[in-house]
């Protein structure tokens, strides 16, 4: 649960009480960045119909929502930082998208983009969210892995266990839109505050731009290592400028907690293990995260966060929780039935190939993780993933004792 | 990006120090030049249309670069950009082009009748002839900077130019969205067609935006000249045919040149020129002609002698596989085309490619026969 005192941080006009108890050079530049002129309105030269994108072969939440009147009431407007609405809907002209499967299309470039393109947001949200709408509904955050059952899963079948999730650090523009120096802030932010963390949590930063050879091998081989993004969807959002400044890895000791610098979003945070203790895991997810906020709190910085989106993170399909918690487990019987996908559907799970999205199943061994981010909480979320996963072995195991099995009813959303 | 980088002005909120990039990997003529004082002269400066210091370097700092091939590393967003961010483009320009000074004046001279010869290149070795350059479109920006609504209008004036030639020019556009599969096939089979760049060199500059939008290729009826609309450049123009008169193939470049020219004139829109870069372009590397002039030429026992580099920079010439840049020769068939863009005129480069393929062409027979060629090795030009 993300402490009450980051709650009262998390509106601006509160920024006295953040004077008291925070760094007072950060809380200098918070002050400054309000009156930097960079909200003025863009300079156009044409009028909107002239500029509107051609999105007719186009298939993408964007271009779903994005009407020629929303565009001419928006083309003029910059958040704050000066991003504007063609930055955020850039990697959606240019990536028309794919008869099956339907991308964003649009990206934030800073917290305020929420708020100041929300015409387009809010229906892009709702669309992708399934329904939910950020006017009138609150988003639960929920951190307490304690309230976990059942979290541990038969160890013949599930092979590894794994949650990750983003954050970002407020005050900070995202990665479509950051300055250099603004990502160098958030390296070193996030780099002080785990150089904090203790015990089992106790860990080693490796910059991008510093490793050495036997470094970048050594996490290759325990498949930590990222590279720079090449798909276009990233490329063409402005993501990989500058690569690799300020890009890095962190990981414990015991390779059981891991954090992506600056890749996609400020942070990624990767808690995992061999065998089915998913409980353990997000034990750990919650624990390492707490630890985190409250190390970058110490130094006057917080998380974006708020009621009605919850984390705010660069892709509106990872708001609310950005949670993906999935295990690989082994399936031969019931992935061949024709039952497979509908029984993932009413779980509200997907399947992907254990080489992670848009990769194809080895020997019968799936990835199966939660389908939702937004409108449930991490203890909600974690649980479907837990029972679900439960049920998907029972399956597996009355299919190998020639039983039949049942297509289960489906999950509410939104509970 | 397009318009008001209202996103430069937040920027200022940080220390040079904060915002330089890091470049000690990197190897490119924009790297090469821009120090933290250059960089923080030129910061919180902007184009009349937007276009920042940042936003020239980007493709460079994304780009490191080889240990051998010099990249440019930077790109203009905009005419006034060789104005604004002379301190650094300067340099650049300087590096790229022997020397350049700030001061020098390049000479235009699209007068096809100056050129000596050129007609009789021996067609058994000469297998194709090409002329090619671009020109911008004055007022408006280039291609890293324009927005939707700017490049569509580019098109349409472009069309409206090309579609109104005549004679020998006479021919179609065929816009990059509107396609249809035939006329894809066709103009794939007549390695016409170009496609979305993939190089992170263009890429990476922001060229590549909201493709194919307002991209198209227009050619006349003989398929002899040719203009791509929006990719690199606002427009790229080619003359070529097969075999060996360079003379002819001038001509049709100079003459169509300058038709084209005339009506974007008629309109107000003329070519971005001045005295000192001549042709503005996209990167600094295709300032003054713009101009590749080359042939595809049989050079299989030259191309192994040793002395064969020599020469070609003795004749002020560079050598590119078939494939046209960064590609490998096939079956000791070379593409042959000026090395120089900036401080003389396209007479004269066309000229020294011209007399130098002649050349190599002799030295090739000489070869074939056993015989010696030290003493043919001219001086350098």
């Amino acid at each position: 649960m993300a402490s009450s005192f980051s709650r009262i941080l998390s509106s601006k006009r509160n920024i006295g009480i953040l004077s008291l108890v925070g760094g007072s050079a950060t809380v200098g530049f918070l002050l400054h960045r309000d009156h930097v002129s960079a909200g003025s309105p863009v300079r156009r030269r044409y009028p909107a119909s002239a500029e509107y994108p051609d999105l007719r072969k186009h298939n993408n939440c964007m271009a779903s929502s994005l009407t020629p009147a929303i565009y001419a009431k928006l083309c003029d407007k910059a958040t704050p930082n000066g991003f504007t609405l063609d930055q955020a809907i850039q990697t959606g002209v240019d990536n028309p998208g794919h008869p099956f499967i339907k991308t964003v299309g649009l990206v934030a470039g800073d917290e305020e983009s929420y708020e100041v393109f929300a015409d387009l947001l809010d229906p892009v949200i709702k669309e992708r969210h399934n329904g939910y709408d950020p006017r009138n509904m609150r988003h639960p955050t929920d951190l307490d892995a304690s309230k976990i059952q059942s979290g541990q899963f038969d160890e013949r079948y599930v092979l590894s266990s794994r949650v990750r999730t983003g954050r970002s650090i407020r005050g900070l523009s995202l990665p479509p839109a950051c300055t250099r120096a603004e990502r160098r802030e958030v390296e070193r932010v996030v780099v002080d505050a785990l150089a904090g963390l203790k015990g089992d949590l106790t860990g080693k930063y490796y910059s991008l731009t510093q490793m050495t050879e036997k470094e970048q091998q050594q996490l290759i081989d325990d498949h930590f290592l990222f590279d720079k993004p090449v798909s276009p969807l990233l490329t063409c959002a402005g993501m990989a400028r500058d690569w690799p400044d300020a890009r890095g890895i962190w990981h414990n000791n015991e390779k059981t907690f891991l954090i992506w610098i600056n890749e996609e979003d400020h942070t990624r945070v990767i808690s995992m293990e061999k065998g089915g203790n998913m409980k353990r895991v997000f034990e750990r997810f919650c624990r390492g995260l707490k630890e985190v906020e409250h190390l970058i709190q110490e130094k006057g910085w917080e998380f974006m966060w708020n009621e009605r989106l919850g984390y705010i993170l660069t892709c509106p399909s990872n708001l609310g929780t950005g949670l993906r918690a999935g295990v690989h487990v082994k399936l031969p019987l019931l992935s061949k039935d024709a039952r497979f996908s509908k029984i993932l559907d009413n779980l509200r799970l997907q399947k992907r190939g254990t080489g992670g999205v848009d990769t194809a199943a080895v020997g019968g061994v799936f990835d199966i993780s939660n389908l939702d981010r937004l409108g449930q909480s991490e203890v909600q979320l974690v649980q479907t993933v837990v029972d679900g996963v439960n049920y998907l072995i029972e399956c597996e195991k009355r299919l190998e004792r020639g039983q039949d099995i049942k297509v289960p009813p489906p999950l509410k959303q939104f509970k | 990006m397009p318009f008001g980088n209202t996103h430069n002005n937040f920027k200022l909120n940080y220390k040079v120090e904060e915002e330089f990039p890091d470049l000690s990997k990197h190897n490119n003529h924009m790297a090469k030049a821009l120090t933290k004082e250059i960089y923080g002269k030129l910061r919180d400066k902007q184009t009349p249309s937007g276009y920042t210091l940042d936003d020239v370097i980007q493709t460079g700092v994304d780009n490191p670069g080889h240990p051998f091939i010099m990249t440019v590393g930077c790109v203009a967003g905009d005419e006034e950009s060789y104005e604004v961010f002379k301190d650094l483009l300067d340099p650049v320009i300087s590096d790229r082009h022997g020397g350049y000074k700030a001061t020098d004046k390049h000479k235009t001279d699209l007068n096809f009748e100056n050129l000596k010869g050129g007609d009789d290149l021996d067609p058994n070795y000469v297998l194709s002839s090409r002329v090619r350059t671009g020109r911008s479109i004055k007022g408006f920006t280039l291609p890293p900077h324009n927005s939707r609504g700017e490049r569509r209008i580019i098109e349409k004036l472009s069309i409206e130019a090309l579609t109104s030639l005549d004679g020998e020019f006479k021919g179609k556009y065929y816009p990059l969205k509107a396609m249809t599969d035939a006329e894809q096939e066709q103009l794939i089979a007549d390695h016409f067609l170009f496609d979305k760049p993939v190089s992170p060199l263009l890429t990476c500059a922001g060229m590549a935006r909201d493709w194919p939008d307002a991209r198209g290729i227009w050619h006349n009826d003989n398929k002899t000249f040719l203009v791509w609309v929006n990719e690199e450049d606002h427009l790229r123009v080619i003359s070529m045919q097969k075999g060996g008169d360079m003379r002819e193939v001038f001509r049709r470049f100079c003459t169509g040149l300058q038709r084209i020219e005339e009506i974007f004139k008629k309109h107000n829109h003329g070519f971005m020129w001045n005295e000192h870069l001549g042709y503005i372009l996209t990167c600094p590397s295709n300032l003054g002609t713009g101009l590749r002039g080359g042939v595809h030429v049989k050079l299989p026992k030259l191309s192994t002698h040793a002395k064969f580099e020599e020469i070609l920079t003795r004749l002020r010439l560079q050598k590119r596989g078939t494939g046209g840049v960064d590609t490998a020769s096939v079956g000791g068939v070379f593409d042959i085309s000026n090395a120089d863009r900036l401080g003389s005129s396209e007479v004269y480069q066309v000229q020294l490619v011209v007399d130098g393929v002649k050349l190599m062409v002799e030295m090739e027979k000489k070869l074939e026969k056993g015989e010696a060629i030290d003493s043919m090795i001219p001086a350098q030009k």
